[in-house]
């Protein structure tokens, strides 16, 4: 067992795990925080995208070891205050979830993108969203929202 | 609804899903909260199995508070269609409640106070459209009676608005202002009881965004996994690999050695059948947290005795499946003399059709937590149906349903996967055996290899067309292990509800029509999939019938127009060996009407420009399909990338399903389908090798991903009065033909296997 601090959405949280256990499971299990998803373990589905200074990266395939001490990790629930950021508003606005599993992972992805691209075009957003799965089949409304999140951003 | 594809003996359709109007006193039940709020137990279940109605305990249907708050409870499963905002919508609707102050509960697991809670089929809103009417009408007319007795005016000058009810002279009075009038009010009588117009309503009919829709977004949500319990123990299970496989011994030594890890428990499973509501014989390893009971679970050292599916190759089960297509199987409908027809015919087209085994894979994998304590279990689950899974557990361990509860989360999908409790199961038992709160969690391995699949299926269409050209004889095999072997595994023939599922129910003016069944064993877990066997059923015709259309020198649109003859009601008299379940619909109360397809086929063709893109040269293809009483026709446009991958760039979709209740859940619906139904015609397949899925993860088992989306999905909602229909499904079975007519054009090969190589 090693002790970890992990700085999360502002806040340092002290734990004690295997260097190995991979982040996603240090965040939902010990940390407590439930809105980073589990989908499949293997960085295959993006269900467990969260910010790691600010980059996209799969929990699920990331091992705390990994984590380095100063690093800020950003999950859904840190996105923003209110829950009012330019891309959590788009999505309501576009009604974006059906079951809404992946979709903390999808938004991740998507602040992630226009971080780095402020105005994605469709190819762009296909290669920056292609590791997100959804499976209930939401991705037209995610490039939509994408989108308008872009001319809200700007 | 899909207990009734289990087994022909056992259905019994038309009991399943009619709504039972019960009389007024059993209706209602009116009280006070502690809380000071009102409370209005509305009962709008079912009827009983044999048709006579069950007495239901009243349960809080509607709880209004002085604050102007009302509450609504939601009993049906939320899986990403709508259903836990689109029921509660209407009763707010009919009540004239304002939207904003609407909050709405999740129903517990209950037979007792809320009938059917199984949300599978798309039948909550054809179920509980009218029933959710009367209960808000009943509700707006004590809030009236009250007002207007208060006011001391006629309550016909009375109506209510936004949370208010209010006076023709413009006195208004909030809902919450009335609750200590409502206290005395009578139950009104039935006649005194109107619906409103349809036009007069503010949210059906409208787009309402989803009640959690904001919660999603910001990660609050609580699906299966996010419940928490102090002291809770997390579950990994090793399963059998192979159907029917027994645990010899075992060594959990190693697992134990990890750290984290505090029990290692074998769980009993029955063998063959394994049913559909058992949990799987394995080994479940516990541990404090999800990650040292995955690395315990690598570490057991398990011995199997694999049992008599170790040979089995899922590859030659199809083939000989095929091969049995070639004889004469069951006849399960006749019309005509199709072998007089084959005599007679100037040309003969046969084809046949395979498709695989499908996966589930709800983005959630399956989970489950379960908290014994003092002989009382209670659940929490991502379940489409929790009365089931409440009936389960208290089977699993022998008690009671009274001790079991079982609350509902939010399902991250459900597609059919998560009405079979075996999850929920295990985790009861788990629970038991340690005598503390466990959660167990399936990883998406586990979910690939131990699914209830969509079966594999053969089918074989021959069709004649006589001296003139006309299409005269259609005779259809379809051979698929079916739902019902998983718990009765001499069941060799698909049931009479998976042949209603897009085979004998073919509606077309054809003179001799045969179709038959052929016999295949279940070497595996077979379940229903997002609209169940027409999936493969609508593969097969509507590819057949434009191959029809072009040797008859026709447009598929028009060929099809044509076949479905005049505006009519249909029936299929005396031409059903078997029943004939319309979803569990009486005939006369949901008729299969042809003018009703013949709309949306129109209406598609001229959305998507049919004509004039064909004259272009796009690659277009058309597919109709009613299923779960919704009709709907679908035209799909395919191009070629510069890699040479498919490209979708239009999807054109008309639906009739009846009286629209929330438009925009209707087309996210149909966006969904369309990209489910992509995986599935593109994508998508398991196989089994020595009796094992040869898939693991989404490498293996692959499902769309944004860039092999349909670009554009135009969802066309026809207006109507009919009774409502559902939309969860019946977007699938249209599209997979569609896009593989459309491939034809582009490639000049039909495609006869699922799925589509390119
Ligand atoms: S859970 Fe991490 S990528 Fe799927
Ligand atoms: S909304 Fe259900 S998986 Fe994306």
């Amino acid at each position: 067992m090693e002790k970890y601090s992990l700085r999360i959405n502002n806040k340092v949280h002290e734990i004690s795990a295997e260097s190995e256990m991979p982040l996603l499971w240090a965040i939902r299990d010990l940390v407590g925080l439930k809105g980073t998803k589990f989908g499949c373990g293997q960085g295959l589905c993006g269900a467990c995208t969260v910010l790691l200074d600010g980059s996209p990266i799969r929990s699920c395939s990331f091992q705390l070891s990994e984590v380095g001490d100063n690093a800020t990790i950003t999950t859904i629930e840190g996105l923003s205050d209110k829950g009012d950021h330019p891309v959590q508003q788009a999505w309501i606005k576009h009604v974006v979830p059906q079951c809404g599993y992946c979709q903390s992972g999808q938004i991740l992805s998507a602040v992630a993108l226009l971080g780095s691209n402020p105005t994605p075009s469709d190819e762009q957003i296909d290669t920056a969203m292609n590791g997100n799965i959804c499976r209930c089949g939401t991705y037209n409304r995610i490039k939509e929202a994408i989108h308008t999140a872009s001319i809200s951003l700007k | 609804m899909f207990t009734k594809f289990l087994s022909r003996k056992q259905q019994d359709p038309e009991n399943l899903s009619k709504v039972y109007i019960p009389s007024r006193r059993e209706f209602l039940k009116i009280g006070s909260l502690a809380t000071g709020g009102f409370l209005l137990g509305v009962n709008f279940q079912c009827s009983g199995p044999k048709g006579d109605p069950i007495s239901f305990a009243p349960n809080a249907y509607l709880i209004l508070d002085s604050d102007n708050q009302v509450t609504l409870i939601a009993h049906r499963s939320e899986m990403g269609t709508g259903i836990r905002t689109s029921l509660p919508m209407i009763i707010a609707d009919e009540l004239g409640a304002d939207w904003a102050k609407v909050k709405i509960i999740q129903a517990e697991g209950d037979n007792e106070k809320y009938g059917d809670q199984n949300t599978d089929g798309s039948y909550s809103v054809r179920m509980f459209f009218e029933p959710m009417r009367q209960a808000g009408a009943i509700a707006r007319l004590m809030l009236i009676n009250a007002a207007a007795g208060k006011w001391e005016v006629d309550p016909s000058e009375c109506r209510t608005e936004k949370g208010q009810v209010i006076h023709s002279d413009g006195k208004t009075a909030d809902f919450g202002e009335l609750i200590e009038e409502l206290k005395n009010q009578e139950i009104p009588k039935s006649e005194d009881v109107k619906l409103k117009n349809l036009k007069d309503y503010k949210l059906i009919g409208k787009d309402v965004p989803i009640y959690d829709a904001k919660d999603i977004a910001i990660g609050k949500a609580v699906f299966g996994a996010d419940v928490d319990i102090p002291g809770m123990q997390i579950a990994v299970i090793r399963r059998s690999p192979v159907i029917g496989a027994k645990v010899v011994s075992f060594s959990d030594e190693k697992a134990l050695a990890i750290s984290g890890v505090s029990r290692v428990i074998k769980i009993d499973g029955q063998g063959i059948p394994t049913g559909l509501d058992k949990a799987l014989e394995g080994i479940a390893v516990l541990a404090d947290n999800t990650w040292a009971a995955i690395q315990g679970r690598k570490a057991l050292e398990v011995e199997w005795d694999l049992g008599p599916n170790q040979t089995y190759d899922s590859a030659r089960q199809l083939e000989e499946m095929v091969k049995s297509t070639l004889t004469n199987g069951q006849i399960r409908r006749e019309k005509g003399d199709f072998s007089n027809a084959q005599r007679k015919a100037k040309t003969v087209l046969e084809r046949s059709f395979v498709a695989p085994y499908y996966a589930h894979a709800t983005m959630e994998p399956p989970v489950a937590i379960a908290n014994w304590k003092a002989d009382f279990c209670e659940i929490w689950a991502p379940t489409q149906h929790p009365q089931w899974a409440r009936t389960a557990v208290a089977t699993a361990l022998g008690i009671p349903e009274e001790q079991v509860r079982v609350n509902v989360t939010l399902l991250g999908g459900g597609f059919g996967r998560k009405s079979k409790p075996d999850f929920v199961v295990e985790a009861a038992l788990l629970s038991k055996a340690t005598e503390g709160p466990v959660r167990v969690q399936w990883t998406r391995e586990d979910d690939i290899h131990h699914d209830f699949y969509h079966s594999l299926s053969a089918q074989r269409i021959k069709v004649t067309l006589d001296d003139e050209g006309k299409f005269s004889g259609w005779n259809h095999h379809t051979v698929f292990p079916a739902i019902g072997a998983t718990s009765t595994p001499d069941e060799l023939h698909p049931s009479d509800g998976e042949l209603g599922l897009g085979c004998i129910d073919f509606p077309f003016e054809v003179p001799n029509i045969r179709i038959e069944t052929h016999e295949s064993r279940a070497h595996t877990r077979i379940g229903w999939l997002r609209s169940v066997s027409n999936i493969h059923h609508s593969f097969a015709v509507n590819g057949m019938l434009d191959e029809i259309a072009e040797a008859r020198n026709m447009d598929p649109v028009d060929m099809l127009l044509d076949l479905l003859g005049e505006d009519r009601n249909i029936s299929f008299e005396g031409e059903m060996k078997g029943t004939f379940g319309n979803y569990g619909e009486p005939i006369e109360k949901f008729p299969w009407n042809t003018g009703r397809l013949k709309n949306v086929i129109r209406r598609v063709a001229q959305e998507a420009n049919w004509k004039e893109s064909l004259a272009q040269g796009k690659n277009i293809g058309f597919a109709a399909h009613k299923s779960f009483l919704t009709y709907v026709a679908c035209i799909v446009e395919v191009d070629k990338g510069a890699n040479g991958e498919l490209l979708i760039p239009n999807v054109h979709y008309v639906v009739d399903c009846g009286v629209p209740v929330n438009t925009d859940r209707i087309r996210s619906q149909f966006e969904g389908g369309a990209q489910f139904a992509t995986s599935l015609a593109t994508t998508s397949a398991i196989s089994f090798e020595n009796g094992q899925v040869q898939q693991n993860n989404f490498d293996g088992y692959q499902v769309i991903r944004m860039s092999q989306s349909p670009r554009n999905i135009h969802v066309h909602i026809m207006d109507s009065t009919e009774k409502p229909t559902g939309v969860g499904e019946p977007p699938v079975p249209p599209f997979i033909p569609a896009l593989c007519n459309a491939v034809y054009k582009m490639t000049g090969k039909r495609i006869y296997e699922l799925p589509i190589k390119i």
